[in-house]
């Protein structure tokens, strides 16, 4: 009996002992003490979780790193993909836009039947300014053809093979273009020359002409169809004792990117050298 | 036999000429590179004769070309005789002697144009050919010669393996 009274008032004493304490912690009385001891267990913590985790670093890098390797050339590889897709598709986009630009000038000249054909080669000899295209006389493609872009003339049709057929550029130093000036109502010569720049000549000089006139086909000549679009007057040179007017002209198609092509076929040149009279 | 190894070659030279390197202008010269491979074959010591080389180059070029097709047949043969005298005046040099083909096939064969042109009606200014087509001409031909002869070395000595020594 007394053994068990004796329990119950250690019990007792234990509980309300370390009630006390919690109550006293809990209001604050043992903060400094408590403080300190936390802290030493949260630097221990620490250490020991620090070294952990550069143990554990030094042991699974070496594998990270590997994965990652192999991962980063999966990656380039992906992106190398990426990128030639990319310029597929910009060059298609590329092809589709000249395509409608085609498109849409065969539609506004409707009187005209034309031949689309691309640009693959262009002429070995640096003096002379031709193209090649794929496009020959299975296609009715025939010598003296205008060829034309969606932005203006581009030249004429020099020789034809089954498949393929080789065009004079306007700006070849043996071309030779007969031309009207649409604002000054006069017309002239358009002659290339080895460097790719155009010039008009013939120009009579009662005639006032001034940077930006537009320069289109007359249609003498036979040579090609009027009303074609060469370019733009740049420049003009007059002088007094000259007994005609000079101009250079700015063509309006870029004959460094041509790629795609319209050969007028329906187009029937005329040849008049015998009617020009000899020396 | 061996011979025949010229058609492939010269078409495709050809074809690369027409699709690529007269697309590479400078102001407005381009490289030649049926010239350049010429000069650099018939330069090579196992080459017993590349004169058929020049012939069918020079043909091919003027069917392609606007320009007459003498100009690019009798230039190709002019390349031809001024690398075997310099085959053996300067053998000792190949590289040497490949870019004075070069550079004096080149000339050559622009003043030829040039001659040949204005003899049909066709008036070029001997300043602008120089100036803006010769001499841009000479350093992209120039700039092609050192790869086109290794290729051609190559292809000699694939075509004219040397005897095996015992």
């Amino acid at each position: 009996m007394r053994n068990l009274f004796s329990r119950t008032l250690q019990t007792t004493i234990i509980f309300l002992v370390v009630g006390g304490i919690i109550a006293l912690a809990l209001g604050g009385y043992f903060s400094s003490a408590s403080n300190v001891f936390t802290g030493s267990l949260i630097t221990l913590q620490s250490w020991f979780s620090t070294r952990f985790v550069a143990l554990q670093d030094f042991l699974t890098a070496p594998r990270d790193v590997a994965s990652l390797r192999q991962r980063n050339a999966e990656l380039e590889a992906d992106v190398s993909e990426l990128q030639a897709q990319v310029i597929q598709l910009q060059q298609q986009v590329g092809e589709t836009d000249i395509l409608a630009a085609l498109v849409d000038f065969s539609r506004a000249r409707s009187e005209n039947k034309y031949k689309g054909a691309a640009v693959i080669g262009r002429d070995p000899s640096p003096f002379l300014h031709y193209v090649i295209i794929n496009a020959g006389s299975n296609d009715g493609v025939l010598r003296g053809m205008p060829v034309v872009t969606d932005q203006g003339l581009v030249g004429r049709v020099d020789a034809v093979i089954a498949d393929a057929a080789r065009v004079q550029l306007i700006t070849d130093p043996a071309s030779k273009v007969n031309i009207r000036l649409q604002n000054a109502e006069t017309e002239a010569s358009l002659i290339g020359s080895v460097t790719g720049d155009v010039t008009l000549d013939l120009i009579p000089q009662d005639i006032f002409i001034e940077a930006g006139d537009l320069v289109l086909t007359s249609g003498l000549g036979g040579g090609y169809p009027p009303d074609l679009i060469i370019g733009q007057v740049v420049n003009v040179r007059s002088r007094d004792f000259d007994l005609f007017q000079q101009a250079t002209v700015q063509p309006v198609v870029d004959f460094n990117r041509l790629q795609i092509v319209l050969v007028i076929i329906n187009f029937k040149p005329v040849d008049i050298s015998p009617l020009v009279p000899g020396p | 036999m061996r011979n025949l190894v010229a058609a492939p070659v010269i078409l495709l030279a050809v074809m690369l000429q027409s699709a690529i390197i007269s697309r590479v202008t400078l102001l407005s010269g381009i490289g030649d590179l049926p010239l350049v491979m010429l000069a650099a074959w018939a330069l090579q010591d196992e080459v017993e004769t590349s004169w058929h080389w020049a012939v069918a180059s020079g043909l091919l070029v003027g069917f392609v070309s606007g320009i007459h097709w003498v100009v690019p047949a009798l230039s190709y043969l002019t390349i031809v005789v001024l690398a075997q005298l310099f085959q053996r005046r300067v053998w000792q040099a190949p590289l040497l002697a490949m870019f004075s083909v070069v550079f004096l096939g080149t000339i050559g064969m622009s003043l030829f144009s040039l001659v040949v042109l204005r003899f049909v009606g066709i008036p070029l200014s001997v300043n602008d050919v120089l100036g803006l087509v010769t001499l841009p001409s000479i350093l992209l031909n120039m700039l092609l010669a050192i790869p086109a002869y290794a290729v051609m070395r190559d292809l000699a000595r694939w075509v004219y393996p040397s005897p095996e020594v015992e």
